[in-house]
């Protein structure tokens, strides 16, 4: 199971952009850095790590503020938890996208080109930049591109980049500590015994 | 290691039959050399409660680290810098996989645990239905050392009475935990299908073993054995029911080589381990009986040699054949052992496809830590009646794993829920993420595969590995036969998600083709040098004895006759244990 996800994950970071008109998506996109290398196959694994450890960040300022941005209107702070932006997923996006694997130069493409393609979008739209349009004018943009099978055709490129997006987001946020709580994981901690389900689980199952 | 120093047995590896050799071998007093590719490794460096949110890139799998970061493994994968082999074919579907392990333990130390014995069917396929081959044992012969070896390295599970699923006797088993929610519900909604949810078994330690009375039971007439094996019983800690078994357990609860075999094999002063050595060949003398083996020292690069009265290959399957490929010599041309020409031959592996769904009875149940231990239920198979009257298009079976609750976030944690959250972002995002969380199930079937003329391995003509070891050319393709299995799994489990009150993103997929794994994707491959009753159908005995080499052994998947739907580790430990049984036993009778 676990082997079966980790092969699509790695697939579907080629498959996704694979039918993009690449010669317009990649002219934002900087090249890797020559040279950079992964964290190689025997990695110490009881380190903590931040993005930049292994290999250069590449994103430029002005697209690190559209990333945190975009992370902020996907998952904002509520009363449960803090927004993405505050618990460096915009900080994973740009390890992400800099990453010298195969599949990650793809999603720089990919993510460097929906950025672009945004910023133009709110100029277009509203005569201002995405980061300083007010929550209303974000959302009436983000309408059009958050569900690919219900996107216009000219907007089918940009749903592309959202969906990427919001997983690596939603990916980004959930493996930390917050975002795990958040969720309702309770787990990684070491018990005496495991009980199984309490009984209001069951009771909730017809399973008593 | 002195380089003239002559050892009883010598084995190659230190994985699943190189570990239990060694222990077998050890305990009764041989003196033996193991010689590992991989580095050193010491458990107690393995991240136990290390979040993804501390891994780079949260985790996910790249090339370096293939199943995810925090993987056990060390220095390996299904590809590996310096050390290629090659398709002959360039579609995927017709190529081979190979995962290999560089570390001491091999790959002992990630393995899914899931540890279910070969039942009576399982080893006489071809006398049910005319396909494949029987292997030269039985169950009956095999059991006594499936019951050694359970008690050995701690399994747990329970007595269901499953057609060809075989129950351990009393007192073997450790006492399996109790079901997920999920699971349960996955129980009670299968019946109405004619599914069976039973406890799985897994080579995890649900109460510590009993030091007292266990050792003497594994080694009787041998109080130093009993002694040791008592002193390394008692450095294992039970389960704690938490942290994923795939990163490996620094507390000893699970099956892991360097954590079961190797500490009291080593506490006996019997073994010595030399790892970075990359073996090339099995080395001969005039009369063409095993004297020893050839390595390369990764560290130096330099060519040694080591000398023993007994080889032992437990390489890795593939890695097995392809030393033997490499020994081949005026004697044997096509290869050592290799006069039947079956070796290369009838490589197997796991046909497996996955399925999975969303149930809204699973929605937001009261929160509590779901961790436990791997899975701790799955699915026998079960259709065996029908098979026999000719309702299925299919011969062989498949077991159904599944995943269900709130397991350990990872970077795809969040993804693709599109087809139920219509694309929401913002505080309904998060909204959606904490109701769907936890309510999704994901049902794999993991099937016995057919062997077939199709796949096999040769030496490349041209491509050597960083030390100039010539590598092997694979060849690969499923038949009909894992096909149509994988149809008939995906619509049981589609089945099972409508039983589930749940839906599913898109319907089965009825072309089995379409979501059958890659061939070594699973890492259950077996076979290439088979045993059998035949010397001219087999590379080895019933032993796993080469015909022609009297004192070289084959304790790994190679030997493997058949695969069926079980996992292979439990099997290769105790057909190893037997083999080392029949080794001493050669030995003092002066026979080898």
């Amino acid at each position: 199971m676990e082997r079966r996800e980790a092969i699509k994950w790695m697939l579907s970071a080629t498959a996704a952009v694979a039918f993009l008109d690449r010669a317009a998506w990649a002219e934002g996109a900087r090249p890797p850095v020559k040279g950079a290398a992964g964290y190689g196959n025997d990695p110490d694994m009881l380190k903590n790590y931040q993005p930049g450890d292994f290999w250069p960040l590449v994103l430029t300022e002005p697209q690190r503020q559209l990333v945190a941005a975009l992370c902020e209107l996907i998952i904002p702070a509520d009363a449960t938890s803090p927004s993405a932006a505050a618990l460096g997923v915009p900080e994973f996006i740009n390890e992400w996208v800099s990453a010298p694997y195969p599949g990650h130069d793809q999603d720089r493409v990919l993510i460097v080109g929906g950025l672009e393609w945004l910023e133009a979008e709110a100029q277009r739209r509203f005569g201002n930049g995405f980061t300083s349009l007010v929550w209303g004018q974000k959302s009436q943009i983000c309408d059009d591109i958050c569900y690919l099978p219900k996107a216009a055709p000219p907007f089918h490129q940009a749903a592309e980049f959202f969906r990427r997006f919001r997983n690596l987001t939603a990916g980004g946020f959930y493996t930390t500590a917050e975002g795990m709580k958040d969720i309702g994981y309770v787990g990684n901690v070491p018990l005496a015994s495991f009980d199984g389900p309490p009984p209001e689980a069951l009771a909730k199952l017809g399973l008593t | 290691m002195p380089a003239d120093r002559h050892y009883d047995v010598v084995i190659v590896g230190s994985g699943a039959g190189g570990g239990q050799a060694a222990y077998t071998l050890t305990m009764a007093g041989a003196k033996v050399l193991m010689i590992e590719a991989g580095r050193h490794f010491d458990p107690a460096t393995t991240p136990m409660f290390q979040i993804n949110g501390h891994a780079p890139l949260r985790g996910a799998p790249t090339p370096d680290k293939q199943l995810g970061f925090y993987d056990g493994t060390a220095g390996g994968g299904w590809t590996i810098p310096g050390e290629p082999y090659v398709n002959d074919s360039a579609d995927p579907r017709r190529q081979f996989m190979w995962w290999r392990s560089r570390m001491l333990g091999g790959r002992t130390n990630h393995w899914g645990r899931i540890a279910l014995r070969f039942g009576p069917y399982d080893f006489k396929p071809y006398s049910r239905d005319g396909l494949g081959v029987d292997w030269p044992v039985s169950y009956a012969e095999v059991a006594p050392y499936y019951d050694k070896v359970e008690m050995l390295i701690g399994v747990f599970g329970a007595a269901e009475g499953i057609e060809n699923s075989p129950d351990s006797p009393p007192g073997v088993l450790l006492p399996p935990p109790p079901l997920r929610a999920g699971e349960r519900l996955v129980a009670q909604r299968g019946k109405k299908l004619g599914l069976t949810v039973a406890p799985i078994h897994r080579a995890v330690l649900s109460v510590r073993q009993d030091a007292d009375t266990l050792p003497a039971k594994l080694h009787p007439q041998n109080p130093k054995a009993q002694r040791i094996l008592a002193e390394s019983m008692r450095q294992r800690a039970a389960c704690f029911w938490a942290t994923d078994c795939h990163r490996g357990c620094s507390i000893k609860a699970n099956y892991q080589s360097t954590t079961v075999h190797l500490p009291p094999a080593l506490a006996t002063g019997n073994l010595e381990i030399v790892t970075d050595a990359m073996v090339r060949e099995v080395t001969l003398n005039a009369a063409g009986q095993a004297t020893g083996v050839l390595y390369i020292d990764k560290k130096t690069g330099e060519e040694r040699r080591a000398q023993g009265r007994v080889v032992v290959l437990a390489a890795g399957s593939q890695e097995s054949v392809r030393i033997l490929f490499n020994s081949k010599s005026a004697l044997f041309p096509q290869g050592l052992a290799n006069s039947s020409g079956m070796l290369w031959r009838y490589i197997m592996d796991t046909p497996q496809s996955s399925f999975h769904g969303q149930v809204p009875l699973l929605e937001e149940l009261p929160r509590h830590s779901e961790d436990g231990a791997g899975i701790h239920a799955y699915v026998p198979w079960g259709f065996y009646r029908e098979q026999r009257t000719g309702q299925l298009d299919f011969p062989r079976g498949y077991h159904i794993q599944f995943v269900t609750g709130r397991q350990l976030p990872s970077v795809t944690t969040g993804s693709g829920l599109e087809w139920l959250t219509a694309g929401s972002y913002g505080r309904q995002f998060k909204e959606d993420q904490r109701r769907y969380y936890g309510s999704l199930v994901g049902f794999s079937s993991v099937g016995e595969m057919v062997p077939n003329e199709d796949c096999y391995s040769e030496l490349d003509p041209g491509v050597k590995d960083k030390w100039g070891i010539p590598v092997l050319r694979f060849h690969w393709q499923w038949s009909e036969h894992e096909v149509r299995q994988a149809a008939h799994a995906q619509k049981i489990s589609a089945e099972l998600i409508s039983a589930l009150g749940g839906k599913s993103p898109k319907a089965p997929e009825t072309d089995g083709r379409k979501v059958l794994t890659r061939g070594g994707e699973i890492i259950h491959e077996v076979g290439g040098a088979r045993m059998g009753a035949d010397p001219k159908k087999s590379v080895t005995n019933a032993w796993g004895q080469a015909w022609e080499v009297k004192n070289l052994f084959l304790v790994d998947g190679a030997t493997f006759a058949s695969n069926a739907d079980k996992n292979p580790t439990l099997t290769i430990l105790a057909l190893a244990w037997r083999t080392s049984d029949y080794i001493l036993e050669q030995m003092s009778k002066g026979e080898i």
